[in-house]
C-alpha cells in the first residue's frame, strides 16, 4: 500500500460508551416490512411512481427526484406498497413494502460496462437507483449528475461513539468493493481517495487503483471533512462525491449482475442493549426484529437511526435508515438530579470538562442517557469547541455567522468544508447546550436557497 | 428527595404554560434548577450530552473565589485591629471583616439579582447564572468602607448599563464587575482613592492612615513592607486583592478545572513582566525603579488578571487572541501605574481598555484564517484558468 497522505490529529475525543457491538454476524434474523424516508435525502423533493397497493419488484423506481426525473428511488425488495404516509401540507415521510416471500428483481444490462463512458455510466446508475449512494460536498448532499467532482473520496474509517468497523462488516466483499472502486474510478480524473485507519487489519489496504490515506486520532479524526481539508481542500464552486464503504460494495455488485444491490450490514448497539451484535439486511428495513433479537436493558429507551452524536431520533417500530451502518439504543434520561450544578458532582455522567472526576473514574466505559444535564445558555464560555475541533476552521465564529445568516461571512469561514455531523462533538460538550449542528444544517440550507 | 421534588411540582403548576403566572417561569425556574437540574432530554442534535453545564461552571469560579474572599474578611479586621493596637484573635478580625463585607455581598447579589430576573421576566428567557459570579466580584473590588448605597447603585448601573443594554449574559462588551468599579472610581472618587479608605473606619479613627503601596508610591513615598508582606497580602488595599498567594490558589483551581484561560493569565503575567524589567531599565522616579516582581504581587493586578481579564464574555475568544489580550493586559497595567499618578493602580483600566479591544484582536486572528482560504480560492481558479 502507497499511503499519499497521513492524517494525525490531537484534538478530539473518544468517548468510551458501553455497548460497542461483538463481531457476531447474524444473517438469519430478517425483516418482512421495509420503508423509504425521502427525508434521508437531503433537499430532494420526492415525486412518486408508484401508489398503495402496486406490487414491485427489487429495484423498481418508487419516486424520483423533482430536480432531475432521470435519478430513480428505488424499492430494495419485491413486495406490495402497503402505505403512503404523509405529514403536514402532503409531505411524503415514508412509503412503507410488505416483502413478498418470493423476491424478483429488475434486471439491467452491464456486459461490457468498462467500455461504457462517463455519461452512459452516470445514466446506467441512475435508471438502476444507484446514485443516491454518491454524496457531494459541499453540503453532504445527494450529488448532482451534471457536475464533474475534483475528486471521489471513500473512507473506511469510523471514530464515532459505538462505531461499526467497516474491515468487519464488509469482511466478504472484497470483490465487490474493488469492482466498485473501479467505477468509481470511471466517474473522476484521478484515482478515488481510500482512507484506512492507521492500524487496519482487513482487505482495504490491499485494494487497487485508490490513492490510500491513513487516519489517526481521536473522534471526529473518522469525519471525511477533516480528510478533504486536508487532502483536497474545498474551494469555492469546486465539488468532491464521498460513497460509503458498503455503498461501494453495493455499486459492485450491481455492476457485476445488473440487479441494484441494498445490502446493509448494521451494528446494532448502545448502553440499553443486551448484546449488540452486528445483522445483514437491506436498505430501510424495520427496526423491531434487531431490536427484540439483542434485547433491551429497559422499557424507556431511545432508539437512533445513525450514532449518538450525529444520529436521527427513531422508535421501536421505526425503520433503517437508507445510509446508516449503525443503530444506537440508549436510555432516556428524564429524570431529576439534586444539586447537579456542584463540581466533581456526579462522576458517573460522561463530561470532557474538566470540572468532573468522570474520566477518572469510569476507564471500563460509561452508561449514557439523553439527559441534557442543564439547561440552554448564552454562549459564555469559549475555547471548549476548538479543543475538540480537528479542522482549520473557527467554529464558533462559523456556527455564530450561521446564526446570523451572513452568507459571506459563512463562505469565508469555511461552510463549504463542513457538514452537520462534524459539529456531533461541539452539541455533546458545550457548556451552554446550543445546538450547532441544527444551526449548521440551517446554515447550509440557507446557502444551498440562496448559493446553490 | 422525592418529597420536595413533589412539592415543588405542585409549587411550579401556576406557572405552567397558558397558566395565571406563565410569565413569571423564569423566576420560578431559576429557583427550581438549583435545587435539581431538570429532567429535559436532548430533543435535536446529539442525544447525549457532557455533565457540565453553566451553572457548574460559575459555581466553580465562585469557589476559586473564596480563598481571596476569606482572607480578604480576614485581612480587613487584621489591618483594623493592628492600626489601632487592639489585642486581637484570628476570630475577632474575621467577625470585623465579615461585619463589613457581608452586608455589601448582600446589597450587591439582592440588587444585580432582581435586575436580572426582572430583565429574564421581561425577555422571557431564563436566569443566567454569570451575575452569581459578578455579584460576588464587585464587593471583592471595593475598598471597605464605601457606602452600601453606593455599592448598590454602581450594581446597578453595571447590570443594566454594560450588560443588560447589549443584550444581557454573553453579549457584553465589558466587564460587568469592573464597570461597576469603574463607575463608583469616577462617581464617588473620595471613597475610592486616597489613603483614608483602604482600611476599615480609617475615616473616623484617627490612629488609622493605611495608603496602598501603590498609592504612597505614586505620591514619592517609601514602601515599609516586605515582598513576602505583599505576596500574602496582610497589606491594605481592596478588599479581596491583596493576597497574590489566596489569589494564586484560586487561578490553580480555575486553570485545572480549565474554567479559566491558562493562555490570558500567563500572558498577562509575561506583559506585566516584560514591562516592569523595561521600566526597571529605564528607573526615573519611584514607581519605575520599583522591582518588577514586586509589581507582581502588588495591588489588585494578580486578581484582575485571574478573575477579571479570564471573563470569557469580555476577553478575546480566539486562542492567539487570547495570548495577545492577556499579554496587553500585562503591559498597560503596569503602563497606567507608573505613567499615571492619579490612577496608582492600573489594573482596572487596562482591563477595560483591553475588553474594548479584545473583539478587534479576534477579528483580525479570524481574518487570517479567512485570507488563508481566499488566497487558496484564488490559486485554485488561477490554475483552472490555466489549465
Amino acid at each position: 500500500m502507497e499511503v499519499i497522505k497521513k492524517i494525525r490529529t490531537r484534538r478530539g475525543a473518544n468517548l468510551n460508551i458501553k455497548g460497542k457491538a461483538e463481531k457476531i454476524l447474524n444473517k438469519s434474523t430478517s425483516a418482512t416490512t421495509f420503508a423509504l424516508r425521502p427525508d434521508d435525502f437531503f433537499g430532494t423533493t420526492p415525486k412518486l411512481l408508484c401508489k398503495e397497493g402496486d406490487q414491485v419488484k427489487a429495484g423498481t423506481p418508487i419516486f424520483f427526484s423533482k430536480k432531475n426525473p432521470d435519478i430513480k428511488f428505488v424499492s430494495p425488495v419485491s413486495g406490495t406498497v402497503t402505505a403512503i404516509e404523509r405529514g403536514p401540507k402532503r409531505k411524503i415521510e415514508r412509503i412503507c413494502i410488505e416483502a413478498s416471500k418470493t423476491q424478483k428483481s429488475n434486471s439491467h444490462t452491464v456486459k461490457d460496462w468498462e467500455k461504457k463512458d462517463r455519461e452512459q455510466l452516470k445514466a446506467l446508475l441512475m435508471e438502476s437507483g444507484n446514485w443516491p449512494f454518491i454524496h457531494q460536498r459541499p453540503y453532504g448532499i445527494m450529488a448532482d449528475p451534471q457536475d464533474t467532482p475534483k475528486a471521489i473520496f471513500v473512507n473506511t474509517v469510523k471514530t464515532s461513539p459505538l462505531s461499526e468497523e467497516f474491515h468487519y462488516l464488509l469482511k466478504d466483499d472484497s470483490k465487490e468493493f474493488q469492482l466498485g472502486i473501479d467505477l468509481l474510478n470511471k466517474l473522476v480524473d484521478q484515482p478515488v481517495f481510500l482512507g484506512v485507519d492507521a492500524d487496519e487489519v482487513g482487505y482495504f489496504k490491499t485494494i487497487e487503483g485508490v490513492q490510500h490515506y491513513i487516519v489517526q486520532g481521536p473522534h471526529p479524526a473518522g469525519n471525511l471533512s477533516l480528510h478533504i481539508q486536508n487532502i483536497a481542500p474545498l474551494n469555492m464552486g469546486e465539488r468532491i462525491w464521498t460513497v460509503n464503504p458498503e455503498d461501494v460494495a453495493n455499486l459492485g455488485r450491481f455492476i457485476s449482475t445488473g440487479i441494484f444491490s441494498a445490502q446493509r450490514t448494521i451494528a446494532v448497539s448502545g448502553n440499553a442493549v443486551d448484546h449488540p451484535i452486528y445483522f445483514r439486511t437491506l436498505i430501510g428495513s424495520a427496526l423491531a426484529p434487531f431490536l427484540e433479537k439483542v434485547g433491551l436493558k429497559q422499557d424507556h429507551v431511545r432508539v437512533i437511526n445513525g450514532d449518538i452524536l450525529t444520529g436521527s431520533q427513531a422508535h421501536f417500530s421505526d425503520y433503517l435508515g437508507y445510509f446508516n451502518n449503525l443503530v444506537s439504543v440508549i436510555p432516556e434520561g428524564n429524570n431529576y438530579r439534586m444539586f447537579g450544578w456542584l463540581p466533581f458532582k456526579d462522576n458517573n455522567i460522561l463530561s470532557l470538562s474538566n470540572t468532573s472526576f468522570s474520566r477518572l473514574f469510569n476507564r471500563k466505559g460509561f452508561e449514557v442517557d439523553t439527559n441534557l444535564n442543564g439547561e440552554e445558555r448564552a454562549l459564555v464560555v469559549t475555547g471548549e469547541m476548538e479543543k475538540i475541533f480537528p479542522m482549520e476552521i473557527y467554529p464558533m465564529q462559523l456556527i455564530k455567522a450561521c446564526m446570523i445568516e451572513d452568507i459571506e461571512k459563512m463562505e469565508a469561514l469555511g461552510i463549504y468544508e463542513v457538514v452537520p455531523e462534524d459539529f456531533g462533538l461541539v452539541d455533546y460538550s458545550n457548556t451552554s447546550k446550543l445546538e450547532a449542528q441544527e444551526i449548521i444544517r440551517k446554515g447550509i440550507e440557507l446557502m444551498i436557497n440562496e448559493v446553490g | 428527595m422525592n418529597f420536595l421534588r413533589k412539592s415543588l411540582d405542585n409549587l411550579k403548576k401556576p406557572f405552567g404554560k397558558g397558566q395565571k403566572f406563565e410569565k413569571f417561569a423564569p423566576a420560578i425556574n431559576a429557583f427550581d434548577t438549583f435545587l435539581f437540574v431538570p429532567n429535559h432530554t436532548t430533543k435535536k442534535g446529539a442525544h447525549i450530552r457532557d455533565a457540565v453545564d453553566l451553572k457548574r461552571t460559575m459555581v466553580t469560579v465562585i469557589i476559586a473565589l473564596l480563598p481571596a474572599l476569606i482572607y480578604g474578611i480576614y485581612n480587613t479586621g487584621y489591618q483594623y485591629y493592628i492600626q489601632t493596637n487592639e489585642p486581637f484573635t484570628f476570630l475577632d478580625a474575621f467577625i470585623h471583616g465579615s461585619w463589613k463585607i457581608v452586608p455589601m455581598i448582600i446589597v450587591s447579589y439582592v440588587v444585580g439579582l432582581t435586575i436580572e430576573f426582572g430583565f429574564a421576566v421581561y425577555r422571557g428567557h431564563e436566569v443566567n447564572e454569570g451575575y452569581l459570579v459578578t455579584g460576588l466580584l464587585i464587593p471583592m473590588i471595593m475598598p471597605v468602607d464605601i457606602p452600601l448605597w453606593m455599592v448598590g447603585i454602581s450594581t446597578a448601573f453595571a447590570v443594566l448599563v454594560a450588560k443588560e443594554a447589549f443584550g444581557g449574559t454573553g453579549m457584553n462588551i465589558l466587564n460587568p464587575a469592573l464597570t461597576a468599579r469603574a463607575f463608583a472610581f469616577f462617581a464617588y472618587p473620595t471613597y475610592m482613592s486616597g489613603n483614608k479608605v483602604w482600611v476599615s473606619e480609617a475615616g473616623n479613627v484617627d490612629a488609622i492612615s493605611g495608603e496602598t503601596i501603590l498609592g504612597s508610591l505614586a505620591a514619592g513615598g517609601d514602601v515599609n513592607y516586605s515582598m513576602m508582606e505583599m505576596f500574602q497580602g496582610s497589606i491594605p488595599g481592596s478588599i479581596a486583592e491583596t493576597s497574590t498567594l489566596w489569589v494564586a490558589v484560586g487561578a490553580l483551581i480555575l486553570i485545572l478545572t480549565g474554567v479559566g484561560s491558562w493562555r490570558i493569565i500567563t500572558g498577562g503575567i509575561l506583559g506585566a513582566a516584560v514591562m516592569g524589567v523595561l521600566f526597571n531599565l529605564w528607573g526615573a522616579n519611584e514607581l519605575m525603579s520599583f522591582s518588577w516582581m514586586n509589581h507582581l504581587v502588588v495591588g489588585g493586578f494578580a486578581f484582575g488578571i485571574v478573575f477579571m481579564a479570564t471573563d470569557p464574555v469580555s476577553a478575546a475568544q480566539t486562542t492567539k487572541g487570547k495570548w495577545i489580550y492577556g499579554f496587553l493586559v500585562g503591559v498597560f497595567c503596569i503602563m497606567i501605574r507608573v505613567f499615571n499618578p492619579a490612577y496608582p493602580e492600573g489594573v482596572m483600566l487596562a482591563i477595560l481598555l483591553m475588553n474594548v479591544f479584545a473583539p478587534t484582536i479576534d477579528h483580525y486572528v479570524v481574518n487570517g484564517n479567512i485570507k488563508k482560504r481566499k488566497k487558496r480560492w484564488a490559486t485554485a481558479s488561477q490554475e483552472l484558468k490555466t489549465a
